[in-house]
């Protein structure tokens, strides 16, 4: 048994830490991750205009390839989240557009003779952690977890970006203006969440691509209103917002050198998972000293 | 036809309406959910466009409802049941204890002086604080003070079933009035009109978390404002921001917080905030001469006699900056408040560092008003207020014969739109009084003798 898991590409490459300490706790505390067994992208962004079929082919694939397996599919990269939950909206909302794209992934070779039935419900790992364990049973886990938890009484700041709670509507997953979701879980952890008024403001996001100052701006404020607020780190569940945070916190015109980490991380370290499980390589600014 | 009136809610729309009627020699039941009367407008420090002291214009029309031999006043009570039809309804009101024999007390006042337990004042928006034996405010109408049982050390030992605590107020009254064990009572009245004018509440600011969520000190609303505004407020008049009590240099009133916002749920303008909001920048001025107020708005709405005149003043003679924008986010950012918001008119990014902020919240309908339409049996509508049987003519008639409603319990209104419903509500009930024959204060018991109308059968 287990969930079926969607990778994404960005875990596979740039965030291979995300995937590797993600798949470790969730196996850890008995939410084992089932990869699909033959994925493509997810297109990286939901298109703005609702009848366009062409972005809302690719996440289907996967949506279909995923009721094969079970009726959810999980998801770590919020992005990857954003798209395919957005995607699984749509087709419900507009059963026209579900056949349009069914008649259009019919011929097509990994997808032949499948049709999407509607059925798979798009979670997040944090949602799962939430829903399917809860935030009592995570904390009593860690509490029996033999040894010293690294993770207690560190200052983390949760940081949710945009796209793991925008638009709410689509995505209820948490009130994207005030969101409690990752400090219940930091609390869970025995970490001291440091809430900021920044939490759920956006990065940059691609802007880092074409216009890096723009982005680099956005992150230097994230950063150094976590640094005000008393964080030590912070806390992420999306490897772009990883990405434009720990690059600007590296840089030498950085505002604050805070490691960022994924939640995925800091659970692997609370949990007390052998050390190749934190997956703490490639970031700009180490976090080990946190845990030392 | 029983010839009493009934009004539900004591602010001036509810007080308007009371002595209309009663001068015209009928009887009134005045119910107010709170200990004294005055509603809203006992919170303002002035009106606009007038820019009158809002107690002192006010203070007689409370006063004269407390003495007025037609009119029965039960504060700090709740309807909580109506039958009946036009001509005779019943109704039950819960009278909630004050904890005191509002009889022998003389409104001394020396139990508020001793009590040593204090609590955030909710007449203040929680910007003062009151001790837990209150009375909303020196100028309270009836004069008598009630007990916060939540507050009250001794209530709560006995409520908690241990050895009372305290009791000061009982040493101290000189009436003997103070009484602990006091129960709440029904009591039934018989009317043959019933005036609703149950007034707004202001829209949560904890529902609206990019404005801080109600979680930053210095983020206020507009009628803490009034109160820090008001020379009898917790400031005595005086500009202090909550945090810290310093005087604010930099002020920035946010308009349509919440209004006109379909996302929130609430679609409609509160009528009220352009004003009030000009008003409140210009008395802040006039208190912090060095003072800057900024008010960011979607348009000025200053539709009424000597309006428009008065936003003028505060732009051209009062040196209030307007800047055309919605507020985007609100968050704190060391001693100061950071305001994002945009300048259409220069199409430009705004950002002020404020010392203090005052948002214009929503007016909604006050809490309990769907219970209470239950209770009377009137639709609500789409916004909860409460729904007019047709709008444009006959705005103070409801969905019942006999029950009408003015003021800000139909939608928001200021408060000369509110007075002028009042008595248009007034007019509507003496009307029914005069086209029936029966003579005033009689009730269906009374009326066994007279001669009936003929029953035709069907």
């Amino acid at each position: 048994m287990g969930t079926p898991y969607f990778p994404g590409c960005t875990l596979s490459t740039k965030a291979k830490n995300f995937d590797q300490s993600g798949r470790a706790v969730s196996e850890a505390l008995g939410l084992p991750l089932v990869e699909l067994t033959d994925w493509q992208c997810c297109g990286a962004t939901f298109p703005l205009a609702t009848d366009n079929s062409m972005a809302l082919i690719g996440p289907t694939r996967i949506l279909i390839q995923a009721e094969q397996q079970g009726d959810r599919v999980a998801t770590l990269c919020a992005i990857c989240y954003n798209v395919l939950k957005r995607t699984a909206v749509a087709l419900r909302e507009h059963p026209e557009q579900q056949e349009r794209i069914n008649w259009f992934v019919s011929t097509d070779a990994t997808t032949a003779g499948l049709n999407y039935q509607g059925k798979v419900k798009v979670v997040h790992l944090l949602e799962m952690l939430r829903d399917d364990l809860g935030w009592e049973a995570l904390t009593q886990r860690i509490a029996s977890v033999n040894g010293a938890n690294k993770v207690r009484g560190l200052k983390i700041a949760p940081y949710y970006g945009c796209l793991l709670l925008r638009p709410p509507n689509e995505m209820m997953l948490d009130d994207p203006e005030a969101p409690t979701l990752m400090s219940d879980f930091l609390r869970a952890l025995g970490a001291e969440p440091v809430e900021f008024a920044f939490q759920s403001e956006c990065c940059g996001s691609y802007l880092a691509a074409s216009k890096p100052d723009v982005s680099q701006g956005l992150s230097a404020t994230i950063l150094q209103q976590a640094a005000r607020a008393g964080a030590q780190a912070l806390v992420t569940a999306c490897p772009l917002c990883q990405y434009n945070l720990d690059k600007r916190a590296g840089s030498e015109r950085a505002g604050a050198r805070l490691p960022v980490l994924y939640f995925t991380q800091l659970l692997a370290v609370a949990l007390g998972l052998p050390q190749a499980a934190w997956a703490l390589d490639g970031h700009y600014i180490k976090p080990d000293s946190l845990f030392s | 036809m029983i010839k009493r009136a009934l009004v539900i809610g004591g602010g001036i729309a509810g007080i308007q309406a009371a002595l209309d009627i009663a001068n015209s020699g009928y009887e009134v039941v005045v119910v107010e959910r709170l200990p004294s009367i005055g509603g809203h407008m006992a919170q303002l420090s002035e009106t606009f466009p007038t820019l009158d002291c809002s107690q002192c214009i006010m203070t007689p029309r409370t006063v004269e409802v407390g003495h007025h031999e037609n009119i029965r006043l039960l504060t700090y009570s709740e309807v909580v049941e109506v039958s009946g039809s036009a001509g005779d309804y019943a109704v039950r009101i819960r009278r909630k204890p004050p904890y005191v024999n509002w009889d022998l007390c003389t409104g001394c006042g020396v139990c508020q002086e001793k009590c040593p337990w204090k609590a955030p004042a909710d007449f203040d928006r929680g910007v003062g604080v009151r001790k837990a034996i209150y009375t909303l405010s020196p100028q309270a109408v009836p004069n008598k003070p009630v007990m916060n049982p939540e507050v009250c050390v001794r209530l709560k030992s006995l409520a908690a079933g241990e050895k009372p605590k305290c009791g000061l107020c009982e040493k101290v009254c000189p009436t003997k009035a103070i009484v602990f064990d006091q129960a709440e009572s029904m009591v039934e009245e018989h009317v043959g009109a019933i005036v609703v004018t149950t007034g707004y509440d202001l829209y949560p600011a904890a529902r609206l978390p990019e404005y801080g969520g109600g979680r930053v000190p210095d983020v206020i609303d507009a009628l803490a404002f009034e109160r820090i505004l008001a020379a009898s407020g917790p400031t005595g008049g005086k500009v202090k921001r909550p945090s810290d009590g310093k005087e604010p240099g930099q002020v920035v009133f946010v308009q349509c917080s919440g209004s006109r916002d379909p996302e929130h749920g609430m679609p409609y303008c509160s009528k009220i905030c352009c004003m009030y909001s000009a008003k409140q920048a210009i008395l802040y001025r006039h208190r912090v001469h060095h003072g800057q107020p900024y008010v960011f708005y979607i348009d000025v709405r200053a539709g009424g006699k000597g309006y428009e005149e008065f936003i003028n003043r505060a732009q051209e003679d009062e040196g209030v900056v307007y800047l055309r924008g919605k507020v985007s986010k609100i968050f704190r950012d060391g001693d100061k408040v950071m305001v994002w918001g945009s300048d259409t008119l220069s199409g430009r990014k705004v950002e002020v560092a404020a010392d203090l902020v005052v948002l214009s919240l929503a007016a909604i309908p006050s809490a309990g008003s769907s219970d209470m339409q239950k209770v009377l049996g009137l639709p609500g509508d789409d916004n909860g207020f409460y729904a007019s049987v047709e709008g444009e003519l006959e705005p103070m008639s409801t969905a019942r014969p006999g029950m009408f409603v003015a003021g800000c319990a139909s939608g928001p209104k200021d408060i000369p739109e509110t007075v002028a419903q009042a008595s248009g509500a007034a007019a509507k009930v003496l009307a029914l009084f005069r086209t029936s024959g029966n003579r005033p204060g009689l009730r269906e018991a009374d009326l066994a003798g007279l001669p009936q109308p003929e029953v035709v059968a069907a």
